[in-house]
């Protein structure tokens, strides 16, 4: 059911004037994510891009465990879900087998940076011709938002109620700078969703990343900084919010690696 | 004299009423409404006619539920 208010201009709502509507690729059913979780908005651009290359039938995605697990209940696509963390091994059969098919994995920080980093970072070192889509929001989202390996010193999750303390529970792990070092690694960039430029550079970024696919060039990695507002417990205004004054100082964004080429950055300082 | 004039047409049905449009739009047009759809969210609904079609509230819209129009439409 769509209301009608009393704003709404019947002249202008004519289909030649559309000029933005969700993508058909994404299947016709309500998204299962809280309000407000950038899992929708980094869905939808990566839908669009693929449906702009118009590679839907040549495309096969990954999805992880975690909150995204049920990505291919969205995605109109072919999609396999892998065993927890074991992503991109999975991606990498997929496209050793079919060398002319897209192939791209879907994972959260939990199956990425926590279970699946041997895989993740082999993966990356052997230089398979994957894309790499890695959302990453400093928390357990799906499990009820325990300390993940990306969550801020400080900050408090259902496990570090009193804030991440780095004697104990260690320093965060940047899985997209340490991945950038590995040669096989043609391409890495950390975006996010939450703001609408954010959104145009991210869907840029996957564009990029699928284009350089389709060049052979070597493994793509984006990590979109996202908000989990249920875990952070915030609204979701105020978790992006939060978002861009304290994760982006730490994650910041921006490529990180270009054509193959570590890109310059100033170093940014722990905050304790 | 030709002017830009947008609308926008929200599924209430499938907003979650998280107020990221809210935030994203420039001209104020989206406010949350009183009553609430069939799964108890409030949703984001049309204020005024400041619209320009921008798309900014679709594009971060984490459930798509946004559609925007964009036509000239002469003024006098």
């Amino acid at each position: 059911m769509i209301m009608e208010d009393k704003f709404s201009k019947t002249d202008i709502q004519k289909p030649e004037n559309i000029v933005y509507k969700r993508t058909d690729l994404l299947v016709d059913r309500p998204l299962s994510y809280c309000p407000g979780c950038g899992h929708g908005t980094a869905h939808r651009m990566l839908m669009e891009v693929i449906e702009e290359m118009d590679i839907m039938e040549k495309t096969i995605g990954v999805s992880p465990v975690g909150c995204s697990v049920l990505a291919y209940d969205f995605l109109n696509i072919d999609m396999l879900g892998a065993a927890h963390g074991r992503a991109p091994a999975l991606a990498t059969a997929i496209k050793r087998m079919w060398p002319d098919h897209f192939v791209f994995t879907y994972q959260g920080d939990g199956d990425l940076a926590a279970i699946g980093t041997g895989e993740t970072i082999h993966a990356c070192n052997r230089g398979e011709n994957i894309t790499i889509i890695f959302i990453n929001n400093g928390i357990y989202g799906m499990t009820g938002g325990q300390m993940a390996p990306t969550t801020l010193p400080g900050m408090r999750s259902s496990t570090s109620p009193y804030g991440r303390d780095v004697p104990t529970m260690g320093h965060p792990l940047k899985i997209t700078e340490l991945v950038a070092q590995l040669p096989g690694v043609y391409y890495v960039t950390r975006q996010s969703v939450h703001t609408p430029s954010n959104v145009r550079k991210t869907k840029k970024a996957i564009r990029k990343a699928f284009e350089l696919q389709k060049e052979n060039k070597g493994l793509c990695f984006i990590e979109i900084v996202s908000n989990c507002n249920s875990g952070w417990k915030m609204t979701p205004v105020q978790s992006n919010k939060w978002m861009e004054e304290n994760m982006f100082p730490f994650y910041q964004l921006g490529d990180i690696k270009l054509d193959g080429k570590l890109v310059e950055r100033k170093e940014t300082v722990e905050k304790e | 004299m030709a002017k830009i004039k947008g609308d926008i047409v929200i599924n209430t049905e499938r907003c979650k009423g998280c107020e990221v449009c809210i935030a994203a739009c420039p001209f104020t047009v989206i406010q949350m409404s009183k009553e609430v759809n069939s799964k108890g969210y409030h949703f984001a609904m049309k204020v005024n006619d400041e619209c320009t079609g921008c798309t900014n509230c679709a594009l971060v819209c984490p459930d798509g539920v946004i559609t925007v129009y964009r036509a000239k439409v002469a003024t006098e």
